[in-house]
């Protein structure tokens, strides 16, 4: 089981507040992916609940018991740490077997989980290198392995992958989604990286100033954020966020369309403008288009898209996919 | 941008550094060449002394005359002693400080060093009657105490040091695989700072081996370490130079040797968090 419960929880350093009282319910086998800007307060969070940092108020429910005032070795939750935190003098096979030998495991018993935990993490030939001779990819799966032997009640991922370099994050990010569906265990994970949060997430939680935006799944928020932070804040590249006479026009303080929810034309269309930088993926071409009285605009177009630096060209917003927001900052 | 020195430059640079390190080294070389000296020859004029006969004399009365090997035996166990008790105080301190550091924790620890700086002979009185009282003069436990007491803010200052460059991660992420407090020192926090723990017990051995107030001062025979049996070949009047160069050759040896060794080890110790 793996139901962690936040009442009221409320972190305060000093006068100032980092996390003002917040509640959330996470359910057991749940991947969550706590989601902000930096300084957001979702690594303290996760600090938080893994009993690394005391509350201010408010408690924390572990399977329905307090856990507010249990020391993290009690709480029977593993943490995998951005920089791994292995311990640099044991081998990988002491790193990995260190939470077995402070639970009283029996020493064969501890050898069979390690050995079970290595092959599923491709690191059985590594056993007996020290943290140091391995890669960052390497580490970080030793670091996993270590939080896996112990079976815990749910795993923290702390910014796991934001050392290593962008192919090999893109691999992790599939291995510890694999590793959820294999597991099935409560999964906590927490980044600024928005496209992780997208993919891996059964459930976001958007946070902002230590207060959550907003809840749902990844689509649920793609498609109906809100407001104008989370409208901001998920998909990539950001959504379009207009202000002035064109949000009034539509009853609304500010309004927002994504780079895919506008097409283009070089003959016809709502908006004129001129295109500035064009960013070519191959398989996407991102336009940022300069029209007059707006911000400068993203578009998406796809495939190679012929126009050039000065071009004229004509944009029109989906009128089903405007998002719309009042002077609150709230969707209407 | 590296600035180019000339060869010039680098010989007049390294002669400096050689004469100031001989300079430096000159009274540990003349003792030693006095202790293998006749007493008669040592008073000598220093050539006229270097060109006299080399002779074991001195050292042959000194083993006669004193027990070297008890007053070895006393240093070895006070100065272990002392260095090994501050360990055991030290270590939970200093990672109390590093790891768990209050409002006020760098205030003590420049609390603790000023102790440092009060001479010695202030408190010498107190002392003295306290030891009396609690019938620690001469004992190897008095003395051991006493060393404590005075070597503890250095190895605290030190480890204090070693432990804020271990990266608190590792010690939350052992907190979080189930090691209580005892565990995460002994299986995590120490083994780290080992090449730390190293430098700090070579360096307080070599400061309680050399002590020489209270050491002089709390003991008489029983407890006498090696400072003590140096002292005992000082005299105001008689032909003692020699003799007490030999004794001093003796006494130092061992540390010199130690020292030597542990060069490496040392400097890196005392330079450790200087640069990142």
């Amino acid at each position: 089981m793996g139901k962690i419960t936040l009442r009221n929880v409320t972190k305060k350093f000093g006068d100032v507040a980092v996390i003002p009282a917040l509640n959330l319910d996470i359910e057991n086998g749940e991947f969550v992916v706590f989601v902000g800007p930096s300084g957001c307060g979702k690594s303290t969070l996760l600090r938080l609940i893994a009993g690394l940092e005391d509350t201010t108020d408010g408690s924390i429910l572990i399977d329905g018991a307090d856990a507010t005032d249990t020391p993290p070795a009690k709480r029977g939750l593993a943490m995998v740490f951005q920089s791994y935190a292995l311990y640099p003098h044991m081998s990988v096979r002491k790193n990995i077997s260190f939470p077995l030998k402070m639970a009283g495991v029996d020493p064969a018993e501890a050898t069979r989980k390690v050995d079970n935990a290595a092959k599923v993490l491709n690191l059985t030939s590594y056993l007996d290198r020290k943290p140091g001779q391995l890669s960052g990819g390497q580490r970080q799966r030793v670091a996993i392995g270590r939080a896996i032997v112990r079976e815990p009640k749910a795993f923290l991922f702390d910014e796991p992958l934001s050392n290593l370099d962008a192919a090999l994050r893109v691999n992790m990010r599939l291995e510890i989604t694999e590793l959820h569906q294999t597991l099935k265990t409560t999964m906590i994970y927490v980044t600024h990286d928005q496209v992780e949060a997208m993919t891996m997430a059964d459930k976001i939680v958007v946070l902002n100033a230590g207060r959550i935006e907003q809840v749902g799944s990844p689509l649920t928020l793609y498609r109906n954020p809100a407001n104008v932070f989370v409208a901001g804040f998920i998909g990539s590249p950001k959504m379009n966020l207009i202000t002035g006479p064109e949000a009034e026009k539509r009853g609304a303080t500010t309004i927002g369309i994504r780079p895919e929810h506008i097409d283009l034309s070089t003959t016809a269309g709502e908006w004129q403008g001129e295109v500035g930088v064009s960013e070519h993926l191959g398989s996407d071409t991102f336009l940022h288009v300069h029209v007059p009285g707006m911000p400068t605009l993203t578009v998406r177009a796809g495939g190679e898209y012929g126009v050039h630096h000065g071009d004229r060209i004509f944009l029109t917003p989906q009128a089903d996919k405007m998002h719309r927001f009042g002077a609150d900052g709230k969707a209407m | 941008m590296a600035r180019k020195a000339s060869t010039q430059r680098k010989v007049l640079v390294t002669a400096i550094a050689w004469t100031i390190a001989f300079l430096i080294f000159f009274p540990i070389l003349w003792t030693i060449l006095m202790s293998f000296k006749s007493e008669g020859d040592a008073i000598k004029a220093p050539f006229d002394m270097l060109m006299s006969p080399w002779s074991f004399e001195s050292y042959a009365e000194v083993q006669t005359r004193s027990n070297y090997s008890r007053h070895f035996m006393n240093s070895v166990v006070i100065s272990l002693g002392s260095t090994l008790l501050a360990l055991v105080i030290a270590i939970p301190a200093a990672w109390a400080m590093a790891f768990v550091p209050g409002r006020r924790t760098k205030d003590i620890l420049m609390w603790m060093l000023s102790t440092k700086m009060m001479p010695a002979v202030g408190v010498l009185i107190p002392m003295y009657l306290i030891f009396r009282d609690f019938g620690l003069l001469d004992t190897r436990t008095g003395l051991v105490v006493v060393l404590t007491l005075i070597n503890l803010p250095i190895v605290v200052w030190m480890l204090y040091t070693y432990f804020k460059e271990i990266p608190g991660e590792i010690l939350e992420a052992a907190r979080m695989d189930g090691a209580n407090l005892r565990s995460e020192i002994i299986y995590v926090l120490t083994p780290m700072a080992v090449p730390g723990i190293a430098s700090t017990l070579l360096l307080n051995v070599i400061l309680a081996w050399n002590e020489a107030f209270w050491t002089l001062q709390l003991t008489t025979s029983a407890a006498a370490p090696l400072t003590q049996f140096i002292a005992s070949y000082s005299s105001p009047e008689g032909l003692f130079y020699a003799k007490l160069s030999a004794a001093s050759t003796m006494a130092i040896a061992p540390i010199l040797i130690l020292g030597w060794f542990s060069q490496k080890q040392l400097v890196r110790g005392l330079t450790f968090g200087a640069v990142k």
